[in-house]
């Protein structure tokens, strides 16, 4: 089947079997390998991407139904060489270790400030729940996303 | 070197490597995609234990895009294993499997999906042996073997060591307590699943990309088990995407992507699936532990006896070391003067355990926190009183010949008592909540190397171009934990420059010297005083050829803020790029290689060689817990830990180093655990195989102590698993102030029951004084 996509602005198509998984198409066909795969059942969220804005794991939709939409990877965050508020804060505040599950987090964070761009700690903590990191305990993480929230208040980006 | 003279050591820099992880650009192994590249899949064992009758690979060699496909007659019959002592791997089995997932063949084709539906193809006859699934089934007969080679009949090592006379302690103490402890096994779960990918050139060289923590011991395997010249081969450890350990021995799937890149003359790459990963392991052992303490009235320890029975699985790993250090430690966090340990590790059909986090030492470390805290309420002490008593004198000799430097413990101590209100809490919270205390110390790098040899363990080499660019060449490798980070900041402070200046090559072969691998806490003091080292010799270089320039005494000048300048005149000086013109002027091109090799301070005993390191860490903790009563549900509300690290050279990031391990203490004691059923695990995947999210975590303070230890870099010790020491047992003891029942087993949920204390509830009265293990009748083993 022929999928068409927007990914991080940019069009793209490829003709693919129905029951390819979003994130193959982006890792495998587009070679967008910020996107990772952690697990294989749907648990460690460390494929989350935007599907029209909305954070999904990556691995839980078919590319098919990616089709028509506009799709938003970690190597979007990024614009005109400047780093996104949550990239900086992951930097600043520490947020990452291996960095594995870091593209995921974004993501998800990403989506979730769009939606509440003032939240608390215990917000931010359930809005990320579905993403596993197992090397910073998340302390820092909640940081950088406060980081984040706080700068994009004031306008940062 | 006072702090305000540092400029860049002490600050909370962000990691050098942060950058390409938050852009995406990072590449992990996986992320590889070379031209022309076959897929790997590995054909294992459906069996915990058979004998291979018959391997036919003719459906498989027929499906169309399916390049190769090969057996252990297909590569050198060469056995392997990270240990001298336990070389009982293959890379793809010829007659025997000995676990569930063990590797038979393996195929290289053109995507995936083939190569796995080739792999499926493969016919294998079996002739199907009786399991082994426990430590006491594996002692219980001698007729099934799963190895020929060992202490016994299914027993992998048996070791005993009596430093002084504990019998005679015992008979002096005020009070003999004896105590049987779990643990069960758990696993690293890394993020990043292992993957590799390997390269063979036309001119019969090999390189491999992989998930590693050892590339180093990842060459000497590839060149053993491919029969090469280690020359001739090229490992590089990709960004690791997590490790704990998970990947620090040599796997089969890197030898096997190796050997069928040079018979299909493509590159070929293999990921493993969240399942393998369960199955390849070397995660905790399981451990049954029994503890005899003799104390005084005030809870001075005379003598301690203990005995570990590891449940090893089906393959050597480091079992011997992680067996040894279930013994080795116990003797480094208080005094004890007369000290017995025996122990074994036995074989069983389950994947091979070895060196999760704190390798070795979690299980004992629960056992002796958790004894230690009925002690101190049979005295009538208070648990951190009297520990805080009891700490090993800085600058001694434990009884089992390890030597201890600086040691910051009773400032941990102090530290969290006062920062979690321990005083006004412990014993007087309403029923359902409790705090506990614990304690630890744990090794800053392994004394000696896997493998006996007396070249330096790690080694760095400081290269100056003329513009003034500095690059730092080190076999370290990056798993997260920072290694990349320390590198740039030991060398910058030393040539006066910012980290974000330097470029750090790390862990490839062709590249980098020699370090032995991100494991035991070892790359900070050791890469860290070998980088120092090389940097110490370029800047005297540097040094004598500005002096030269500016009619000074070498001596005079002090590199700081991107400037080599005389330090009693600041405005006489030198850029940093000019003056690397003048040094490779003067001296030729700028490059100075450091090494670093631990202290020769192991007792003269078979055994001692596991436990001697060049300094230790020191952890205090305070856990604070609410138990629902009905349903025995715990909450960790708060954790408290202090962290003796010596100096910490970036906090920001040690910080980052206790907290994750606090998060991994807590999955351990709360949740994690690898158990089998009839040879399969129960529970292979992430849905299942439960592990802390933001939810479960909660909210840890921690403290940082600082020693400067004269061992370390600019004082530094390790802070990447000693701190995960100390959490497990003390949820444990806070459960215990919390509702008044012990357990004595963790995690400390079981699925028979699915009450986190249910268990402990069974255990209530336990703790026996009659010098036999209690029955253990309630207790789930892990094969059953």
């Amino acid at each position: 089947m022929l999928v068409q996509v927007a990914i991080n602005g940019e069009k793209h198509e490829a003709e693919v079997e129905p029951r390819l998984l979003l994130v193959h198409l982006i890792r495998d066909i587009l070679r967008l390998t910020g996107t990772h795969i952690g697990c294989d059942t749907t648990h460690c969220g460390a494929c989350t991407v935007l599907l029209d804005g909305r954070a999904v794991k990556s691995c839980s939709v078919f590319a098919v139904q990616a089709h028509g939409k506009e799709i938003m990877t970690v190597e979007g965050l990024e614009q005109d060489g400047k780093l996104h508020p949550l990239q900086e804060g992951f930097m600043q505040e520490h947020g990452l270790q291996c960095g594995y599950c870091t593209p995921g987090m974004l993501m998800a964070s990403y989506a979730f400030l769009k939606k509440n761009p003032q939240p608390d700690e215990e917000q931010i903590r359930r809005a990320i729940s579905g993403n596993l990191c197992r090397c910073t305990g998340y302390v820092n993480i909640v940081k950088a996303i406060e980081y984040a929230a706080a700068k994009l208040r004031q306008g940062g980006s | 070197m006072n702090k305000e003279e540092l400029s860049v050591i002490g600050k909370p820099l962000a990691k050098v490597d942060a950058w390409e992880k938050v852009v995406g650009a990072a590449r992990y192994a996986d992320d590889f995609f070379l031209p022309r590249m076959a897929y790997a899949k590995i054909r294992r064992s459906d069996h915990p234990h058979a004998l291979i009758k018959k391997i036919d690979t003719t459906r498989a060699k027929a499906v169309p895009g399916v390049y190769a496909v090969i057996t252990g007659h297909d590569l050198p019959r060469v056995k392997f294993g990270i240990l001298p002592v336990s070389q009982d791997e293959e890379a793809l089995c010829i007659d025997k499997v000995r676990m569930v997932g063990d590797p038979i063949a393996a195929v290289a084709a053109v995507d995936e999906e083939t190569a796995e539906r080739a792999a499926d193809l493969i016919d294998v006859e079996y002739e199907v042996l009786p399991p082994i699934m426990s430590v006491e089934e594996a002692l219980a007969q001698d007729k099934v073997r799963i190895h020929e080679y060992g202490d016994g009949p299914n027993i992998h090592k048996a070791v005993a060591f009596e430093f002084g006379d504990v019998e005679e302690a015992f008979a002096q103490a005020d009070l003999v307590r004896e105590d049987v402890f779990f643990y069960e096994g758990n696993t690293h779960l890394p993020m990043e699943q292992h993957a590799a990918v390997a390269q063979w050139s036309p001119d019969g060289k090999l390189t491999l990309w992989s998930s590693t923590q050892t590339p180093h011991y990842v060459h000497r395997a590839l060149a053993k088990t491919l029969e090469m010249a280690p020359a001739h081969i090229r490992v590089i450890a990709a960004p690791v995407g997590g490790g704990f350990g998970g990947k620090t021995d040599p796997f089969s799937h890197e030898i096997v992507v190796a050997r069928l890149a040079q018979l299909t003359g493509r590159p070929v790459k293999i990921g493993l699936t969240r399942e393998e990963v369960f199955y390849c392991h070397r995660g905790r052992h399981p451990v049954l532990m029994w503890i005899k303490t003799g104390v005084t009235k005030d809870g001075e320890i005379l003598g301690m006896h203990f005995r570990s029975y590891v449940d090893g699985g089906a393959y050597g790993s480091y079992g011997v070391a992680s067996l040894l250090y279930t013994g080795a430690l116990q003797t480094v966090t208080y005094k004890v003067p007369r000290y017995k340990f025996e122990g074994m590790r036995a074989f069983t059909n389950k994947p091979p355990c070895g060196p999760k986090r704190g390798h070795g030492t979690p299980q004992p470390r629960y056992a002796v926190e958790c004894h230690l805290d009925k002690i101190a309420e049979q005295l009538g002490l208070d648990p951190a009183e009297m520990r805080r008593r009891t700490v090993v004198d800085e600058y001694t000799k434990t009884a089992n010949h390890l030597t201890v430097t600086t040691c910051g413990l009773r400032e941990c101590i102090d530290r969290v008592v006062e920062a979690s209100g321990w005083r006004e809490k412990h014993r007087k919270l309403p029923y359902g909540k409790g705090v506990g205390f614990a304690c630890s110390s744990y090794l800053t790098g392994a004394g000696l190397a896997i493998y006996w040899n007396d070249m330096p363990h790690s080694g760095a080499i400081v290269k100056v171009d003329r513009g003034g660019g500095v690059a730092i060449l080190c076999g370290a490798t990056e798993i997260g934990q920072g290694s990349d980070s320390v590198l740039a900041s030991v060398v910058a402070e030393e040539l006066g420059i910012e980290p974000k200046d330097i470029r750090v090559v790390s862990a490839d072969s062709d590249l980098t010297p020699v370090d032995l691998g991100s494991y035991s806490s070892r790359v900070t003091l050791m890469a860290g005083n070998a980088a120092v080292q090389a940097a110490e010799r370029v800047r005297a270089l540097i040094h004598e050829a500005v002096a030269k320039k500016l009619e000074v005494a070498p001596g005079e000048l002090v590199s700081r803020g991107g400037r080599v300048f005389v330090k009693d005149d600041p405005e006489r000086g030198v850029s940093f790029a000019e003056a690397a013109v003048l040094a490779e002027t003067l001296h030729g091109t700028l490059a100075c290689a450091g090494s670093y090799t631990p202290p020769k301070r192991a007792g003269k005993f078979k055994g001692s060689g596991v436990g001697p390191s060049p300094c230790y860490s020191y952890s205090a903790c305070v856990a604070e817990v609410s138990v629902d009563p009905d349903t025995g549900d715990v909450k960790v509300d708060q954790v408290w830990i202090a962290h003796d690290v010596g100096r910490a050279l970036n906090p920001l990031l040690v910080e980052g180093q206790v907290e994750g391990s606090v998060y991994m203490g807590l999955g351990e004691a709360l949740m994690e655990e690898q158990v089998f059923r009839k040879g399969l695990h129960k529970i292979p995947s992430m849905l299942e195989y439960k592990s802390p999210t933001t939810l479960e975590t909660p909210e840890i303070h921690t403290i940082l102590v600082e020693t400067v230890d004269p061992e370390g870099p600019f004082g530094a010790k390790e802070a990447g698993q000693g701190p995960l020491l100390p959490v497990p047992p003390a949820l444990a003891n806070a459960v215990y102030d919390a509702l008044g029942v012990r357990i004595d087993e963790r995690p400390t949920h079981d699925e028979a029951a699915p009450l986190p204390v249910s268990r402990a509830a069974l255990s209530r009265g336990s703790g026996t004084h009659d010098g036999r293990p209690r029955s253990r009748g309630h207790v789930r083993r892990g094969g059953h």
